[in-house]
């Protein structure tokens, strides 16, 4: 453990006399800035006349002293903790206070030459100081006593809470201090009359003809959702597990297609099916003689698009907990003589509650934070996301009502939470112990077996139909209009000049960019997310809940607000990321983490405590417990998060619109740009693209994650 | 814990920010393709500036330009309606060009004069209505030919117009009533139309994609959008309305601390050329240029053939008369049909 903390501050010190302490132009690998003369690691800058980054290197070297010179190890802790902590603050404070411009706050006093010339952004130098400084800390705190005296444990809560906090509350903050914002300064009195304003809050739609504030309509809108995409979700898990159904492998592709459609895909193609003029429409007008409606616009075309778009996100949850329900207990419910519906209903049912919770809670989340299809679909039925799109971006920019509106969203993504919570109580819902079972889940009985069928298949089927007329409209010269065959929508976006080599195709540098940046983020959100689940589900620390919380948040908060946050936050020192790819992968891990999370408590509540106990009994420390044990047994929640993550940086649009720039462009912002040009041939084309890109992607990861085995085959027991 | 972990995140600090001087940073809110040729072409005559453009629309540009303030990543914002270039200016977020303005029509030069140089006309495109043929034809409503028609009973659920408070296209339709009948007239006659509205959308340009396919009966728009839509050949009629109609003025603006000034100047320059400007029809943007020695595609509306009123940017663009305007649209005309 001594060895640990001396490998970090020896690295620190590394770091503060050898890597350049300031952001270098060419990046991280450029290696320009050994030469080009100027003073750059902390070292040689702090000698050259910027004194205040000069007491960060004597934190880490008195720590160094103080953990080779002090010999009774609980005073040696709490001296490098306490050195540590110091330097971490005061290296925070230089950076908050003296950024590109001279110093931010007291210029009185600070007023010599060299502060006054400001400096940039942080660099390597910076960034391996500061983790020295963290994990001295960390392995500190573990070895006074506290957390278990797990180091393992203490280290991964520190990095994971300093991560939320750099890149969720900081760039959020920014935003949300906007809605106390009056002339001048800020003020509550301005904040409480326009939270609670009608506009926002109003229940005319249930007692006049009127309308309600867009809260409530979001909160109707996400509550029918998270019910709905649960519902089905369980009805395809279950027929997954439960039925020998045929056609498994057909279904399982169609659960994932909507998820990996880029957005305003499902709401064309559901206009030109459903809307006024679309195939369906017209045949159905012609056929009975109704009269060709717009019903498609309000509240049903977004709840049904939504549905399309979510449910396999329900699925997705649910089918790692359906599975994990141990064959064990309904065996027991069935030899004290329950029947299946019994079985099923008091015995499996009551076990998924966590699965069923969650799935329940993203639905919701997701519904709320949705932009696309209110946007194509809305219509008159205003959302709390579009409306707080537009009061950014709209003819009068207000990001006051922004904030106000994001923190109305805020608000019913907590209460949604805390629900969660208290329906889910403080029972055990471990189902996976290690003992020996049959092997067998009880299969369901007919009348569920055929109301799973009778919701799932229709629902199926309509996928179908809905990605047939994707393809098609990819194919055709004038989607709707004009529909002769034609190949020129991909010939213009992934075309190749074979004679001259050239890639000719207008799409080839977003797709590159996207896929690149893609790869990147989905294994770091998913080792973030997942290991966020470990804590939450295995650890006890103080203030898990508002741990638990805070990791959700960034999924809470609607994209635009995202955006705009990390552009305020983070195009000035101390940290400078904007018009690099690296914000693009920040916002794409921390905005999809809660997904790993979900997925991840759900998936490791199953598994009961004495398999992490027996591992520590015979020796292993945390670390090898997770790796070992738990990682094995999490096969499900592991791709779940990989392809989840892998899929949303692909398609995500609202955060991304204003963190692209021109060296980092992505599919979806490109795609944005056609369908508002009208250029639907291209979009889709496009998207077809990419979806078959993220199929294959899907398949490649399931083969590399692989499937857990639970027990010796996942049979169902033969009615 | 929040400052102590922020700099942790430094470690991912990696490909360098700072734009090299052969650099030229743009963003551009017109039609993608448009961008595309004016890069290619720019690029062409300047081999050694490397031009990176990304597009956006105004509203987003605008929202991202002031959240950089002080620190801008952008050198140009060309393209993309008038008044939020106008407000830029306003705002001291961009730069006089100091680019030579004689050439130009006496509306990209107004421009110009109300933002002191800061930015600069490219184009024009009136404001005007379209139907789809077939869909009045089946239902034997007569076309429109003035504002004051979509008033008419017969037009009930037909027309589709973007809501004015997130839409500049609708802003630019309540100022053109306003400037046309005066302003209580104006709030009249459009809850009059508002009646027949079957929905307020976010976006200006799609009414007139939801009429192109059959959504909706009638829009209001921008004519270029129209013609456009028409060009891909979906069957709209254009209407430049009896009693006159405003229009908006594309522009292009030099972000304030831009890092490539010279490259950013050299650009704006470029943009204002006749035989630029000439290029955009190839790509199906039909806009009427601003430089009096452009060729006007065949296709464009004809401005001279259209009653255009005499439109006060100035004023109109302003925000207290934005925010004063909207709120009496709010109250008068609204959004009348919340769909449950």
């Amino acid at each position: 453990m001594k060895k640990t903390v001396l490998f970090w501050l020896i690295l620190g010190l590394f770091g503060f006399v050898c890597l350049p302490w300031h952001m270098t132009d060419g990046g991280i690998l450029d290696a320009r800035w050994v030469t080009d003369g100027t003073a750059s690691t902390g070292l040689f800058a702090s000698i050259a006349g910027q004194w205040w980054l000069t007491p960060v290197g004597l934190t880490l070297l008195g720590a160094l002293i103080i953990q080779l010179s002090v010999i009774d190890p609980v005073r040696r802790a709490r001296l490098t903790l306490g050195t540590s902590v110091f330097g971490l603050v005061l290296l925070a404070v230089q950076g908050l206070v003296i950024v590109r411009a001279g110093p931010r706050i007291l210029e009185t006093l600070l007023t010599s030459e060299t502060i006054l010339a400001g400096q940039p952004g942080m660099g390597a130098g910076a960034a391996v100081c500061a983790l020295a400084l963290l994990f001295s800390s960390t392995i500190s705190i573990s070895q006074s006593g506290k957390g278990q005296g797990d180091a393992f444990v203490v280290n991964t809560i520190g990095l994971i809470v300093a991560l939320v906090a750099i890149f969720v509350f900081f760039p959020v903050i920014h935003i949300l201090v906007r809605a106390f914002e009056v002339d001048g300064g800020y003020a509550l009195t301005e904040f409480f009359p326009r939270f609670f304003s009608s506009d926002i809050w109003g229940l005319g739609c249930l007692i006049r003809d009127r309308s309600c504030g867009v809260a409530i309509n979001s909160l109707f809108l996400a509550v029918m959702t998270g019910a709905g995409t649960t519902l089905l979700g369980l009805s395809f898990a279950l027929i997954f597990t439960r039925t020998d159904f045929r056609a498994k492998t057909v279904l399982r592709i169609l659960t994932v297609l909507p998820i990996i459609t880029p957005p305003f895909v499902i709401g064309l193609a559901l206009i030109l099916l459903f809307g006024r003029a679309g195939t369906v429409t017209e045949f159905f007008a012609d056929l009975l003689g109704w009269e060709a409606t717009r019903w498609l616009y309000g509240f049903w075309g977004i709840y049904f698009a939504q549905l399309l778009s979510f449910t396999p996100i329900a699925f997705l949850v649910l089918i790692g907990v359906v599975q994990g329900v141990s064959p064990s207990m309904e065996e027991a419910s069935q030899t004290l003589d329950a029947d299946r519906w019994q079985t099923f209903r008091f015995v499996s049912l009551p076990l998924m509650r966590p699965g069923l919770a969650n799935a329940f809670l993203l639905g919701f989340i997701e519904s709320l934070a949705d932009f696309g299809n209110p946007l194509v679909l809305g219509s008159g039925y205003n959302v709390l996301s579009t409306d707080i799109y537009f009061a950014i971006v709209g003819a009068v920019a207000d990001p006051a009502k922004a904030a106000i509106l994001a923190i109305a969203l805020l608000t019913l993504t907590l209460s949604a939470f805390m629900a969660q919570r208290i329906w889910l109580g403080k029972k055990s819902y471990a189902t996976i112990t290690g003992k020996a079972d049959s092997g067998q889940n009880a299969s369901l009985n007919p009348v569920l077996k055929w109301v799973c069928y009778g919701t799932a298949l229709p629902w199926a089927a309509l996928t179908v139909v809905v990605y047939s007329m994707i393809i098609f409209g990819s194919f055709v010269k004038l989607w709707g209009y004009n529909h002769s065959f034609t190949l020129d929508h991909y010939i213009r976006a992934f075309g190749i000049d074979f004679t001259t080599g050239r890639w000719t195709g207008v799409a080839w540098d977003s797709y590159f960019t996207t896929l690149t940046i893609s790869s990147v983020a989905a294994p770091l959100t998913a080792v973030v997310g997942l290991s966020t689940a470990y804590l939450l589900v295995r650890q006890k620390f103080v203030g898990k809940d508002a741990f638990e919380f805070s990791t959700m948040l960034s999924f809470a908060i609607p994209g635009t607000v995202i955006g705009v946050s990390y552009i305020m936050a983070f195009n000035f020192p101390p940290i400078e990321l904007t018009g690099t790819s690296i914000i693009l992968i920040i916002v794409f891990v921390f905005r999809n983490m809660p997904v790993g999370v979900r997925g991840g408590i759900a998936a490791m509540s199953q598994l009961d405590k004495s398999l992490d106990e027996a591992s520590i009994t015979l020796g292993a420390n945390s670390f090898t417990t997770v790796r070992r044990v738990i990682l094995p047994l999490m096969g499900p929640a592991i791709l779940a998060a990989l392809t989840y993550s892998f899929v949303r940086a692909i398609t995500s649009v609202s955060a991304v619109i204003f963190l692209v720039s021109a060296k980092h462009n992505m599919a979806t912002s490109f795609i944005v740009g056609r369908v508002e040009n009208g250029e639907f041939g291209l979009a889709i084309a496009y998207s077809a693209v990419l979806i078959i890109t993220m199929l294959a992607a899907i398949l490649i990861l399931q083969l590399l994650v692989g499937t857990r085995r639970l027990r010796r085959s996942d049979r169902v027991q033969q009615a | 814990m929040k400052k102590i972990g922020m700099i942790s995140a430094a470690t991912l600090m990696a490909s360098g920010v700072a734009a090299w001087a052969d650099e030229l940073s743009v963003v551009c809110s017109a039609e993608q393709d448009w961008c595309d040729l004016m890069v290619g072409a720019f690029e062409a005559e300047n081999p050694d500036t490397d031009v990176l453009m990304v597009r956006k629309s105004t509203g987003e540009t605008l929202a991202q330009i002031r959240a950089e303030a002080g620190n801008p990543k952008i050198d140009v914002w060309w393209g993309g309606t008038g008044d939020p270039h106008l407000i830029a200016a306003e705002e001291g977020l961009t730069q006089p060009s100091g680019v030579d303005t004689s050439k130009l029509l006496g509306w990209a030069q107004n421009m110009a004069e109300i933002s002191e140089g800061r930015t600069v006309g490219i184009y024009a495109g009136a404001l005007g209505i379209a139907y789809n043929t077939e869909i009045l034809a089946d239902k034997g409503i007569a076309p429109p030919e003035c504002w004051a028609d979509l008033a008419d009973p017969r037009f009930e659920g037909e027309i589709q117009v973007a809501n004015p408070n997130s839409s500049g296209t609708a802003y630019t339709e309540l100022a053109t009533f306003v400037q046309l009948f005066g302003e209580d007239e104006a709030m009249e006659r459009l809850a009059a139309i508002g009646a027949n509205v079957n929905s307020y959308t976010k976006s200006g340009s799609a009414p007139t994609k939801a009429a192109a396919r059959g959504e909706t009966g009638v829009s209001i728009g921008f004519m270029h959008d129209m013609v456009n839509q028409a060009a891909i050949g979906f069957p709209l009629a254009i209407v430049a309305p009896c009693e006159g109609t405003g229009y908006e003025v594309g522009a292009v603006s030099i972000i304030e601390g831009a890092r490539n000034l010279e490259g950013a100047q050299a650009w704006v320059e470029f943009a204002l050329r006749a035989d630029i400007q000439s290029r955009a029809p190839e790509v199906g943007s039909f806009q009427v240029p601003s430089n009096s020695n452009a060729s006007v595609a065949p296709q464009s509306p004809d401005l001279a053939s259209i009653k255009l009123i005499d439109y006060d940017f100035a004023t109109y663009g302003s925000s207290e008369t934005r925010e004063r305007l909207l709120a009496r649209w709010d109250v008068e005309v609204g959004d009348p049909n919340p769909q449950q």
